[in-house]
Order: C-alpha cells, then sequence, then structure tokens
C-alpha cells in the first residue's frame, strides 16, 4: 500500500524550499515536519483555532486546511519569517511583546501573521476592525484584552517607523 | 539591594524566542520519531470480545501493534490513583490499554506504533474490535439512581462520600441551625461539564539510550519530576536513568498535572521495546475524550439567616460527577466543599458530598478546580437572601465578611492538603468598596432605568471568593553564580506560559543585586533540578519563588562571605550592587560577583583568564587550612527548598454588567470589572495577564463551554467547531484594580494569582442576568436558547 | 487527525478536470477552498478515492456583474466576491458574505463551493434561494443550469451529480426599489448560525410592499423560502404587517433541536430575526429609492 508522492517546491520565508509528499499531506504537517518550520502550530486541525495561520501569497490562510500540493509553486511566509531581514522582530512582533499579548505563545504565530497581513492593508486600524482581524483565532491564555492593545500598538510602531522612513529619505534628499 | 526589579512589569524574556517561532513545544521535537496513535473505544461501555489486527499489517512501515495483552508487570496493572483520601472507598483507575472493559468513549484500547501519524491513524482505521455494548450512566441524576454500573464491584457508582461539619455557638448543628433561624432558603444549584481545552494538547516523546541503559523523556507535562518517577516505577528502571524534560507547553489549566497518561508510560515503553525514537502528538479530537473535564456538579442548599442577612446556619449536598474514574482523587469535591465559604463567616456549616461514577472522560481538577461550583453556591445563597430581605446584594454580604481583624481566621475544615482551613489574612471590606467604585455599583440603578425607557435590559452582577493558593508540600529552587558572572537559575515545576522565566529571574535579580539580562531560568528540567510537586493550585510563584529566594539568600550570604575576605571587609558592610560587591558607601572597595565566583572554586585546571586567578599556583588562599573550608562546598551556588506550614489565601471580587435581547436572548457583557488581591506582586503586568484569561475561561464557562452527552455516553461536541471557547469578540474588556494585602506565610510576602480569574465568573454572570431579568439562575452555563426557555416559564 | 489517503489529480485545464472527474465518478470529489472538504478529511468522515483539486485550472475565478445579476466563478473566493465592485451591484452578497466564518476561512473558501455543500446552516445557499439563482454544472457532455429551488435537496445534498463541476453560480438581480438584509444570531461571532434570515423587500412608486421573501437558514433540510407579500402588503413599508410575517415564517419552518438551541427557540429566533430582516430590507429599499 505505498502512496503516490509529488514534488512541491514552495518559496517559503523567501527561499526555494523542496519536498515530496503525499497527496493528504497538510501544509502545515509540510511546513512543520517535512521543511523543519515548526513556528507554525497545530491547535485542532479543522479550522476552527487559527493557530496553523500562515500568509500564502501574503494572504493569511489555515494550514491544516490545504494540501501541501496545493500550494505548490506559491509562496509561503511563516511566523519564521515575519522578522526583518536582519532579525529585527517586526513591529508586529516587538508589540505582542511590549503587551504581553502572549503567554504560553502556542496560539501566538497564527496571530502574528493574520495582524501582520491585516496591518498591512489596513494601517490605522479602528477598535472594531481590529477585533474582526483577530475574531478568527482562539486564544486559551491571554483573554485577548492585550492582543487587541498589541494590534494597535503595532500600528502605532509601523506608522512611527514610516514616519521615521520618510524623514531620512526627505534628509536624505536634501 | 538597589536592583529592584521585584514588583515591576518587567516585560517577559520567554516572548524573544515565542514570537519568532523558536518555541519548542513537544511536537516540534524529535523530527523522525516514529509516530503513535490509539484506538480508542467508540462505546461509552463495553466489554471487548475481540480485537483483530491482521487488516493493518498491510500499512506501509507498519512498526508495532499493542494491546493490554502486551503489557508487562507492572504496565499491566491500572494506573496509579494520584491522591488517595480515606473518604474515597472506592478509587478506580484505568489500565493503560483497556483491559476487558472500556468505561467511556475515548478510552485507549490498542496502540499503534508508525513511521508517521497519518499511517498510524490509517493502521487504527482498519483494526477491528468486537464489543458487546453495556448500558451506560451519563449524568449525575443516573448515576445516583444506581441502576446501572459503571464498575460492577462499586455499589451505587459511590466512589466517595465525605461529610464535614462544622459546628455553631455552643456545638450546634448546622441543621438545627439553620431550622432555629429567623429565615430559611432551600434550593438546588447545576453547573455543567467543562474542560481546560488548553491550545496545544498532550504529548510525549521518548528516546532510549541503549548503550547508556538510560530514557529520555519529553513530555508536555505540569509535572516533570513526578512524571519521571512514574516512568521509572512503571518500566523499572532505576531513577537516575530516566530523565524528564517539559519543554516550552502551550498551555496546561490543570489537564497535564495528571500524570501518567497512559501514553505518559506506553511511548517510553514502546521506545524502548523497539529502541526507536517514539514520540505521540494528542489530536483535538482526542484530547476532548481522553483526557480529563471537570466542573459537572449538582448542589442542594439549605440556608438559614437572620435579618442582616447573615448565614446562621448552611446545609449543602453536593453531587460530584467524576467520570469513570479517580486518579487525582477526590480533590475536586474537597474544594467545592472548602472553598465555598469564601470570605465570609457562617454560623454553622455541613457540607456532604458524594462522588459518583459515570461513563464519561475522567474528572480532574481545571483551573479554578472546584472552587467556581463552590463560589456559584454560596454567591447564589447571598443573591437569594438579598432578595428574600429586599436588600442590597453588597449589603448582605458585608454582613458577613470575615473583618481584617480577625485573621489569622480559622474555618474549621481541613483543605485540599489536608492540613487546617486557616486564611492568612485579607481585607474583604477594602476589596468590595474598591469593586463598587469601579463598576458605579451605587449608580447602577439610574442607569438600568434609562436602559428600560429605551426598551433595554441590563443588570449588574457581584461574586466573591477566597482561593487557597501555594499549597504545599514544597519547592526548591538551586541557584549557581558562574565564573563569567552569570546565574543560573533551576527549580522543578514546569511552565505552562505563567512568565516564570521572567518572574523567577526577577526575585533572583533583586536578592542577588545582578541586572535581570544576567539571569537564566530553567524550569520543568529533572537533569537540572530532580525534587518538584508541579505547577497546580496557583503555587508555583508561592512555592518556587519563595524557594528561589531563599536560595539566592544563601548564595549571597556565601558571597558576602567570600568577598569579605578578598576585601578584608565585614560581611554585614557589604551590598551587591550591579552584580558587584562593594563596601557601602565605598565604591571603589569592589569585587565582582563573578570574581567572587572563581574564587569560591579552588582550581587545579584552568581553562581561561578568570579559572587562572583561582588555580593552586596563583597564589590565593592560605597554607594552613584547607582550599575548601570545612563546611564549606566549592563553587557559588545554593539550594533550599520552601515548605510552608498552610496554604495562602488570595481573594478577589468581580462585578459585570451584562444586558440581554429582549427578543433573541442573546446575552451580551457591556462591563467586566475585577479587583484582586494576591498579595505582593512580583509582576504586575504578569498577574494581570492571569486574570484576563481567567475571566476569559470563566466566561466560556458561564455563557459558552459544556460537554454535551447523550445518553449514550458520545460526546457530541468533541471539537472547538461545537465546543463554544471564546473568541475575541466574546471576552469583554476587562477592568481591573489591586489590593496588596501580604501574606505573613511566606518571605515574599506574596500569594498565587493562577487561578483567581476563573473563579466566581459563572456566580458573577448569573447574579448580573437574574438582575437584568428578574429570573431566578440556577444553572450555568447559560445560552440565549435556556434564557428563552426561562422566560416562557416565568 | 490526518485524512485518509486519496489519488490526487491536479488538472490544469478545464477539460482535463472534467474528464479526471469522469473517470472517478463516484469516487471522486471537487476540492476548491477546502474550508469544508479537509476538516470532513482530518476528521476521516470522508474518504474519497480521488481528488480533483481545482485549484489550478484558469479561468474560474470570475466575478461578473450584468444587468440581470452577478455570476460568480468557482475558484471565486468569499473574501473576493465580499470585497468586489462587480458583486456590490448586489448588497446581499456582501451582507451574507461577512456573516460567513471569519475572514481567514474567507481568504480560500469559494462561494460557489458553499453552495455546493449545501449546508443548512451557510448563508450563501440562502442567498441564492431568496434570489432565485442558479448553478452551473459541467460535466464531460456538457454543461446544465439547475435553479436553486431544484439545486438544494437535502442537507448536505445538492443536486450535483457525480462527474460534475459546478463552474458557477448566478444570483440574479432584484427589481429597482427593491432591499435586502440578513440578520442572524450565531452563538459565537463567526460560527454557523443558530437562526438567520436574508430578507428581499420591493416597493412600489408610493413606497408600498409589493413583494416581500425572506430564506431562511438553519430551520429545516436546505434554506427555506418563504414569500410574506401578502401578510406585509400592499401596505406602506412604515406600517407592514412585519409581525404577521413573521408568523407566517414561524409556521413554515421546521427547525430541529441540537446541542446549541432547541428547536422551539430556533422557531422563535427566526420569526424575530425575519421582523429585524424585512424592516431593514424596506429600509433599504426605501433608501435607494431617496
Ligand atoms: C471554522 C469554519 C467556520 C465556518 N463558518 C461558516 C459559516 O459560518 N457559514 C458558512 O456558510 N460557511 C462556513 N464555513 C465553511 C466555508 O464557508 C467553506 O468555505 C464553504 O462551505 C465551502 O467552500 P470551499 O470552497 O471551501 O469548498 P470545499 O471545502 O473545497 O468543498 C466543499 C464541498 O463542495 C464540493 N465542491 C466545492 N466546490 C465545488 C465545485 N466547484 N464543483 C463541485 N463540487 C464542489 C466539494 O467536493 C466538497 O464536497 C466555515 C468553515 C470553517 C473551517
Ligand atoms: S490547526 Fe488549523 S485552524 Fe486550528
Ligand atoms: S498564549 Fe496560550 S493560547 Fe494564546
Amino acid at each position: 500500500m505505498n502512496e503516490t508522492r509529488h514534488r512541491v517546491t514552495l518559496k517559503v520565508n523567501g527561499v526555494v524550499r523542496e519536498a515530496t509528499v503525499p497527496g493528504r499531506r497538510l501544509l502545515s504537517d509540510c511546513l512543520r515536519h517535512d521543511l523543519g518550520l515548526t513556528g507554525t502550530h497545530v491547535g485542532c486541525e479543522h479550522g476552527v483555532c487559527g493557530a496553523c495561520t500562515v500568509l500564502l501569497d501574503g494572504e493569511p490562510v489555515r494550514s491544516c486546511l490545504m494540501f501541501a500540493v496545493t500550494a505548490d509553486g506559491h509562496e509561503i511566509t511563516t511566523v519564521e519569517g515575519l522578522a526583518r531581514g536582519d532579525g529585527e522582530p517586526s513591529p508586529v512582533q516587538r508589540a505582542f511583546s511590549e503587551c504581553h499579548a502572549l503567554q504560553c505563545g502556542f496560539c501566538t504565530p497564527g496571530f502574528l501573521c493574520a495582524v501582520t497581513a491585516f496591518l498591512r492593508d489596513n494601517p490605522a486600524p479602528s477598535e472594531e476592525e481590529a477585533l474582526e482581524a483577530v475574531s478568527g483565532n482562539l486564544c486559551r491564555c491571554t483573554g485577548y484584552q492585550n492582543i487587541l492593545k498589541a494590534v494597535h500598538r503595532a500600528a502605532e510602531i509601523q506608522a512611527s517607523e514610516i514616519q521615521a522612513a520618510e524623514i531620512q529619505a526627505e534628509e536624505g534628499g536634501a | 539591594m538597589t536592583t529592584r526589579l521585584f514588583g515591576e512589569p518587567v516585560q517577559r524574556r520567554e516572548d524573544a524566542r515565542l514570537v519568532t517561532g523558536g518555541g519548542r513545544y513537544l511536537d516540534d521535537l524529535g523530527a523522525g520519531a516514529l509516530a503513535a496513535a490509539f484506538v480508542r473505544s467508540p462505546h461509552a461501555h463495553a466489554r471487548i470480545l475481540d480485537i483483530d489486527v491482521s487488516a493493518a499489517l498491510d500499512v506501509e512501515g507498519l512498526v508495532a501493534i499493542y494491546t493490554w495483552e502486551d503489557l508487562p508487570g507492572a504496565l499491566a496493572e491500572p494506573l496509579p490513583l494520584l491522591i488517595p483520601h480515606p473518604a474515597l472507598t472506592h478509587g478506580r483507575t484505568a489500565y493503560p490499554l483497556a483491559k476487558e472493559i472500556v468505561r467511556h468513549v475515548g478510552e485507549p484500547v490498542v496502540m499503534v506504533v508508525a513511521p508517521d501519524r497519518y499511517l498510524a491513524e490509517d493502521a487504527c482505521a482498519l483494526i477491528r474490535v468486537d464489543y458487546e455494548i453495556l448500558k451506560p450512566v451519563v449524568g449525575i441524576e443516573e448515576a445516583a439512581g444506581g441502576a446501572h454500573l459503571v464498575h460492577e464491584d462499586v455499589p451505587g457508582n459511590v466512589g466517595a462520600h465525605l461529610v464535614q461539619e462544622v459546628p455553631g455557638h455552643g456545638g450546634v448543628p448546622a441543621r438545627e441551625a439553620v431550622d432555629a433561624a429567623p429565615h430559611r432558603l432551600e434550593f438546588r444549584l447545576d453547573i455543567e461539564r467543562s474542560a481546560c481545552t488548553p491550545l496545544e494538547g498532550k504529548g510525549v516523546y521518548a528516546r532510549w539510550d541503549a548503550d547508556d541503559g538510560s530514557l529520555r523523556i519529553y513530555s508536555s507535562t505540569q509535572t516533570s519530576t513526578s512524571v519521571r518517577m512514574a516512568i521509572a516505577a512503571k518500566l523499572g528502571l532505576p531513577l537516575p536513568k530516566v530523565e524528564v524534560v517539559a519543554p516550552d507547553v502551550g498551555g496546561g489549566f490543570g489537564v497535564k498535572i495528571v500524570h501518567p497518561w497512559p501514553e505518559e508510560i506506553l511511548v517510553p515503553w514502546a521506545a524502548r521495546l523497539l529502541n526507536r525514537e517514539v514520540k505521540w502528538t494528542e489530536d483535538r479530537r482526542e484530547h476532548f475524550v481522553s483526557s480529563s473535564h471537570e466542573r459537572g456538579q449538582v448542589q442542594r442548599v439549605r440556608a438559614g439567616f437572620d435579618d442582616d442577612g447573615r448565614v446562621l446556619g448552611l446545609e449543602v449536598e453536593i453531587l460530584h460527577d467524576h467520570g469513570a474514574y479517580t486518579p487525582y482523587g477526590i480533590i475536586v469535591p474537597i474544594i467545592t466543599s472548602t472553598q465555598l465559604l469564601g470570605p465570609y463567616k457562617v454560623g454553622a456549616y455541613r457540607v456532604e458530598f458524594s462522588s459518583l461514577y459515570t461513563n464519561t472522560v475522567q474528572v480532574t481538577p481545571y483551573r479554578g478546580a472546584g472552587r467556581p461550583q463552590g463560589v456559584f453556591c454560596m454567591e447564589r445563597t447571598m443573591d437569594k437572601i438579598a432578595a428574600y430581605l429586599g436588600k442590597d446584594r453588597t449589603e448582605v454580604r458585608a454582613a458577613n465578611f470575615i473583618q481584617p481583624g480577625e485573621f489569622p481566621y480559622d474555618q474549621g475544615l481541613m483543605f485540599q492538603d489536608g492540613r487546617p482551613l486557616i486564611y492568612d489574612s485579607g481585607d474583604y471590606p477594602e476589596a468590595l468598596r474598591m469593586l463598587k467604585e469601579l463598576i458605579g455599583w451605587d449608580s447602577f440603578a439610574e442607569d438600568k432605568a434609562r436602559a428600560a425607557a429605551e426598551g433595554r435590559r441590563i443588570g449588574i452582577g457581584v461574586g466573591c471568593y477566597v482561593e487557597g493558593t501555594g499549597v504545599g508540600p514544597y519547592e526548591g529552587g538551586h541557584v549557581q553564580i558562574t565564573s563569567d558572572g552569570r546565574v543560573h537559575v533551576s527549580t522543578g515545576l514546569t511552565s505552562q506560559g505563567q512568565g516564570h522565566e521572567t518572574v523567577f529571574a526577577q526575585i533572583a535579580a533583586t536578592e542577588l543585586g545582578v541586572p535581570i539580562e544576567k539571569v537564566s531560568v530553567v524550569t520543568g528540567d529533572t537533569r537540572r533540578f530532580g525534587y518538584a510537586v508541579g505547577t497546580f493550585a496557583s503555587r508555583a510563584a508561592v512555592m518556587s519563588g519563595n524557594a528561589i529566594a531563599l536560595a539566592c539568600r544563601k548564595v549571597r550570604e556565601k558571597a558576602l562571605r567570600i568577598a569579605a575576605e578578598a576585601l578584608e571587609a565585614d560581611p554585614r558592610d557589604l551590598e551587591i550592587t550591579d552584580g558587584t560587591v562593594h563596601v557601602a558607601g565605598v565604591p571603589s572597595a569592589s569585587i565582582p560577583l563573578a570574581t567572587v565566583a572563581v574564587l569560591s572554586n579552588p582550581l587545579r585546571y584552568a581553562f581561561d583568564e578568570e579559572a587562572r586567578r583561582a588555580t593552586q599556583f596563583a597564589g590565593a588562599g592560605s597554607d594552613d587550612r584547607p582550599p575548601v573550608a570545612e563546611g564549606e562546598e566549592p563553587g557559588l551556588e545554593g539550594r533550599d527548598y520552601y515548605s510552608p506550614v498552610r496554604s495562602t489565601f488570595a481573594a478577589g471580587m468581580h462585578a459585570a454588567i451584562v444586558e440581554t435581547d429582549p427578543d433573541t436572548a442573546e446575552i451580551r457583557i457591556l462591563r467586566y470589572a475585577v479587583v484582586h488581591d494576591c498579595g505582593k506582586l512580583i509582576n504586575p503586568m504578569i498577574v494581570e495577564g492571569q486574570i484576563h484569561g481567567g475571566v476569559a475561561q470563566g466566561v466560556g464557562g458561564a455563557l459558552y463551554e459544556k460537554m454535551a452527552y447523550d445518553e449514550h455516553g458520545q460526546l457530541l461536541n468533541a471539537s472547538f467547531m461545537d465546543f463554544l471557547m471564546p473568541y475575541a469578540t466574546e471576552v469583554p474588556h476587562i477592568e481591573t484594580a489591586h489590593l496588596e494585602t501580604p501574606s505573613p506565610l511566606n518571605p515574599l510576602g506574596i500569594k498565587g494569582a493562577g487561578e483567581a480569574g476563573v473563579i466566581p465568573v459563572s456566580a458573577v454572570i448569573a447574579s448580573a442576568v437574574e438582575d437584568a431579568e428578574g429570573i431566578a439562575i440556577d444553572r450555568m452555563p447559560i445560552s440565549p436558547s435556556d434564557l428563552h426557555h426561562l422566560r416562557l416559564e416565568r | 487527525m490526518k485524512p485518509p489517503p486519496f489519488d490526487y489529480h491536479g488538472p490544469v485545464t478545464l477539460g482535463e478536470a472534467l474528464d479526471v472527474l469522469a473517470e472517478a465518478g463516484p469516487d471522486g470529489k471537487v476540492l476548491a477552498g477546502g474550508q469544508s472538504l479537509i476538516p470532513l478529511l482530518n476528521m476521516r468522515l470522508a474518504a474519497p478515492a480521488h481528488i480533483v483539486d481545482v485549484n489550478r485550472v484558469p479561468g474560474l475565478d470570475g466575478i461578473e456583474a450584468g444587468q440581470d445579476g452577478v455570476r460568480v466563478g468557482a475558484l471565486a473566493r468569499h473574501a473576493a466576491v465580499e470585497r468586489s465592485p462587480e458583486a456590490a451591484a448586489l448588497p446581499l452578497l456582501r451582507q451574507a458574505l461577512r456573516l460567513v466564518a471569519h475572514p481567514v476561512i474567507r481568504n480560500r473558501g469559494t462561494v460557489v463551493g458553499s453552495l455546493v455543500h449545501a449546508d443548512p446552516s451557510a448563508e450563501m445557499p440562502a442567498v441564492l434561494a431568496l434570489l432565485g439563482g442558479s448553478v452551473r454544472l459541467a460535466a464531460r457532455g456538457g454543461e446544465r443550469e439547475v435553479a436553486a429551488a431544484d439545486f438544494f435537496t437535502g442537507p448536505m445534498e445538492s443536486a450535483l451529480r457525480p462527474g460534475e463541476l459546478a463552474v458557477s453560480a448566478f444570483f440574479p438581480a432584484l427589481p429597482g426599489r427593491s432591499g435586502t438584509a440578513f440578520h442572524e444570531v450565531s452563538r459565537r461571532h463567526g460560527d454557523y448560525a443558530v437562526a438567520g434570515v436574508a430578507a428581499a423587500v420591493t416597493l412600489d412608486e408610493d413606497l408600498r410592499v409589493t413583494a416581500a421573501r425572506v430564506a431562511c437558514v438553519s430551520v429545516g433540510p436546505v434554506p427555506v423560502v418563504v414569500d410574506v407579500t401578502t401578510a406585509c402588503g400592499p401596505r406602506p413599508a412604515g406600517s407592514a404587517g412585519w409581525e404577521a410575517a413573521a408568523a407566517a415564517v414561524r409556521d413554515r419552518i421546521e427547525p430541529e433541536g441540537d446541542i446549541h438551541a432547541t428547536a422551539d427557540y430556533r422557531r422563535h429566533l427566526t420569526g424575530v430575526l425575519a421582523v429585524r430582516a424585512l424592516r431593514d430590507a424596506a429600509a433599504a429599499a426605501h433608501g435607494e429609492e431617496a
């Protein structure tokens, strides 16, 4: 009873990676076990908890509800790829630790990915929008209050960085 | 001590790895290990007639299939009953793999080992087990009826029966006190099952080193030291040949204190037998049907009180549903029956519980551990008394409070640690005053009237509790300062997100006068610290925190002694600041702790410049004395234990304002306020976080979560789709205020904070919904559908 | 919870997809967004021998608006339809999609997949039923267009035959001076509804109700469409008989109880939501006029 295996090429966090997997291999398992990127977590494997959220071509998706073969040829960003090239944590990562938005940290990668995409599209969200953005991720530890705080804090950090970059660009231009 | 870190909202040190994907949880370890999976019983009660594995043998790469018959020696015996109690006359535990009878859906029957989890599940699906179905016992009422039995040899399904009675003045029994009281009320209160449901399930990964004859086990547990002892005993291995490490753990909330889980001994056993690495990662469905639940209780109350609402007599009869087995003894109903009294003085009290078997998942402590039920009982009683007398609900509570001058206060009962229930300290009137101010209790009547004028229904509720925290018997701490000036702290208990790495580092940094960056903390690794009890009952900060503080004090004393010699000063004149020992007021007369560490360890061999100074020809030390003085040990390290006489008692009061939709019966929490007293705060940011998380779990238990068993004992909602754990959209913003009444019982003056948030929530929400609706709320959780029917029955 | 083994097919043209489906017959399952199918596979509640992943088939993700309505292709994700300016022509699409699961699920899940999945608690089948839309089914032999009324045949059952691929769904536009609304109650935000009502109301020049219809979710084996025009009209929207309409709806539905709600509560709730949805739909129709 040997299963057919498929060759899958993914660009994960900017790096081209290959794996040979059965058709039923979940993207979450492929990332975690075939590619060794264990930062993406699995909390339910039925799409409810959001711990497995990764970015597929920039959009957040549940990696437990996708087969690795379906993702063949696509770009994936996982929590391991959120930090800047120089290893400096991203505004969202910084805000989560500043605001104590994690306790056990198991849900955190999913939140970080979802919030990263959300703030890219909506850099200055209202309370309601921020709530909607994290409303599909379960956390059993934090009670969410500090997660919501972190979304706004991340927006703030992001804005101030953009501002700083603009000023620098202006000065550079002058 | 100038490095004041104790009490500061220091940012967490574990976050750097956790926000970058660098955490190491159980399933992140052991790439390439074989995977275990289990065939679990689909029936609530059945006799195993035959197990046919032949079809599974074709599965690609199948490694092994085990049933009970394959288990040798102690493995074939029932799992340990961890906490025996004289009242638990009929304690029963499961076999690691079912022997003959299965007693709940989800009980493991066959273990499969395969190259990966996919293939292991394929094999499970192909194994045929024939069952003779037996009549299941589901629900407390049916269990109490005793018409059918869960265990043939347990009559009436009664595992335990316990009565505790605290007579009133002059020895008046509670029953008489109730009967003689000017007013009496009698009612029944129900709470349904819920569960811890940490986001990471359980998991075990074992490596056998055949050359060394030793086992290394990683387990997502709340107690690695005890898992280690259990494995050594079950597998017949010498303790030093077994190491257990709790890696990063994705939440516990009580379920991971239970041990050894069947998988926790089967996986190491298979790893040794196969001489291969084996791992089992629990999936969500397994977690629902084969770990633990809690909370299900029926409570009958009789209360007698005077015109002021003072409770003169209280009788409570509890029927506790403990599921199919009792591995954790009767801790839950004991806690309910003792902590029920909360911050109140009750004239005379009698509590009786029966712990009943049902064909459902076993019951063991879930954050709060029996307290939510007890508080529900007492606080509903207070509200009913207030309603009966037409008094303000907070006034009735105040009339019953233990007063600040009355501590230590002896409730006259035996607590869960087998010791007298004596409260150490507290200020309940002040906490209530703060809460009323925070929520705006006194002006709520106007808000309510205004809302009513707009056709809206709002209500306010309140709930108070006292929580015994930091129970013994002990924890230990080890602190070592190495010659690079780094401080290595370890303690045996484990972490599941409480921020122990940060909190313990704060304590060590404060005690030793070193920058926190120099301190590293290891928890739950038996290689580093072998003696511990575990993380439960809000005990980590109190127990290990104090043990680490004591160990630091030993090290500090030694450091000062050595430094004094080197500086030719009196140790009493020395201080440590920023990692340097110096004479108070004379900064120039100083010596870095790193150097002290070097001096503390006379060496023969040098590895670096620092070490060179401590070698035998370097000229340090005197020729007349042994290099290691009598009574001394080499190195700058210390170990100490903290073992308190009794628990500390934290307290808190919550209030909520809810709105109920007059048409849809939806219930929304508009505001939620918490006043909390856990003694001295080590890190207020972390304590707040614990409260938020606790309240969120409480909201889940009050409005969303239950375990829906049908009459066949099938759990109908064994998924996150139907077990309604709240999302951010369901949890209100939580407003908090802190009161700090230090505990006189321990050196740091702290009390536990881990469970507090969850305890009174069901009571508070019931109180608020009752206020909004004018309907008695005696069953929790409550859904819109439930509320709709209560309205119809009105 | 890992899916059972299956043969995976990743066709890159429509023709290839239809060929594979034809060969697989009843043993084949189409994989679109996977947001319903993969949970079932992970729980091993389904075990198809062949999975035909259509995600690489070009041309299926279209969203086209015409005078007569909006056509949504098989690979148009919930999120794409929600954001699409074409679909905005039919506000009910967005009103309903907001209520479908969570944003991240909507990034993958497809509208057509939702229809084929035919969950009686799902929003999109109710929308299709309310508007009297249709689903276009293609097979190796040719295409057929099945009206909503015939498409939903039971809980999780549609008229889709083995070998067929649903290539698009058509949501017809409403006449002028029409408005729509979707109200539901779910236990948690984003969950499937305990009960829900989609409503469409059309007014005449004097702002009297000339047509009023609702479609109800979670109260029958398929979305339950009730025409309540007679109960409401022909009266001005302000004084329309919404309560009478709700009573008519309560009579027509056949709710069942489950662990989240009793049948009685569902019946009651559906009436409440019908009033709210009809009132809002009428206001929207009025607004369109204004
Ligand atoms: C946590 C969670 C919450 C959810 N909540 C809601 C909710 O509140 N409301 C709601 O409506 N939905 C909800 N969903 C389901 C979601 O909307 C799905 O996206 C949708 O039901 C199915 O679309 P899909 O594209 O993912 O289909 P798939 O999962 O790929 O397929 C579903 C079924 O339809 C068949 N199928 C799909 N597309 C075609 C096609 N083009 N031709 C033939 N057959 C096809 C498949 O073979 C399968 O049988 C939820 C899902 C999750 C995971
Ligand atoms: S693991 Fe994917 S949503 Fe829970
Ligand atoms: S931090 Fe533990 S689940 Fe969110």
